[in-house]
């Protein structure tokens, strides 16, 4: 089961959960994905050897992508 | 880690994007700058007390003033990175669950003791606090120092804090280094005086 997820004030809320078998549950988490991205939000799939990508298109195959806000020098 | 391209980096084009080159090189001028106070306050010193050595409590002073500002930078390196506490509610709590299935068993317990987040990278070992970063280089000798937050994140508990700045450093190390702003470089031993005594097994963990 891979998950979408956001970090917000309340920690993380989890807005999609989908299986590559299941093209609804999937086609509503890339509706949530394209939402939070119009809303500025960044996207970051955590791949299998603890590194991260950046994303634009919700991957199908991903374990968890986890959406978060711009980061800027200090 | 991954190749690609930190989008807050690629919306900067004007700042040259850091590399390993050009850390070793920021490292050296900052050396240069420390040695340069150094002389600048020692030299008169040393050169009063061989003219008058009754005069050396005023060359003391002198000298006292330049280490006072080698401390000073060493100091604002160690505080612009910003420990996590314990968790105190229920958005803290789920936002350190988070940071904690981010991190291997070894980082959570870190963090748990330090407050900091430890991501082994090509350019060093990365400790990731609130509001900034402290890049351990290659032999443990030399340290970075990094202001960077999340852009609006006022509202976020510290532990997504941290968890925003550990992905942004996992999509793109060269670039997250570019975003951020550099307050500190010099040696290990100057910054670990520095920093809170909770922080320093961090320190000391990075640099192994």
């Amino acid at each position: 089961m891979s998950k979408l997820i956001r970090l917000d004030r309340t920690g993380h809320t989890e807005l999609a959960k989908w299986t590559a078998d299941d093209v609804a549950s999937y086609e509503a988490a890339i509706e949530a994905f394209r939402r939070e991205l119009d809303d500025g939000m960044l996207a970051s799939a955590t791949l299998n050897d603890g590194s991260a990508e950046v994303v634009r298109e919700l991957p199908l195959d991903a374990d968890l992508v986890v959406l978060r806000r711009p980061i800027a020098g200090g | 880690m991954e190749a690609s391209v930190l989008a807050e980096a690629a919306a900067m084009p004007w700042r040259r994007r850091a590399s390993d080159r050009s850390l070793t090189r920021e490292g050296r001028i900052w050396t240069l700058w420390s040695v340069g106070v150094v002389v600048t306050f020692g030299l008169p010193a040393g050169l009063l007390i061989s003219i008058e050595p009754l005069a050396a409590p005023v060359s003391a002073i002198f000298l006292g003033h330049g280490l006072a500002v080698l401390h000073l930078q060493a100091r604002r390196g160690a505080r612009g990175v910003k420990p996590i506490g314990n968790a105190t509610d229920d958005a803290e709590r789920t936002a350190l669950g988070l940071l904690g299935d981010l991190l291997s068993h070894e980082g959570r317990a870190l963090l748990a003791e330090t407050g900091l987040a430890l991501e082994r990278g090509m350019l060093g070992a990365w400790l990731v606090g609130r509001e900034g970063a402290i890049l351990v280089r290659a032999g443990g000798h030399r340290v970075h120092c990094f202001c960077v937050r999340v852009g609006e994140g006022a509202d976020l508990p510290p532990a997504d804090r941290v968890a925003h700045l550990l992905l942004a450093l996992r999509e793109d190390e060269e670039g997250f280094a570019t975003v951020a702003n550099r307050n500190f470089s010099g040696a290990t031993w100057r910054l670990r005086h520095q920093l809170a005594k909770r922080a320093r097994p961090a320190l000391d963990r990075a640099r192994a």
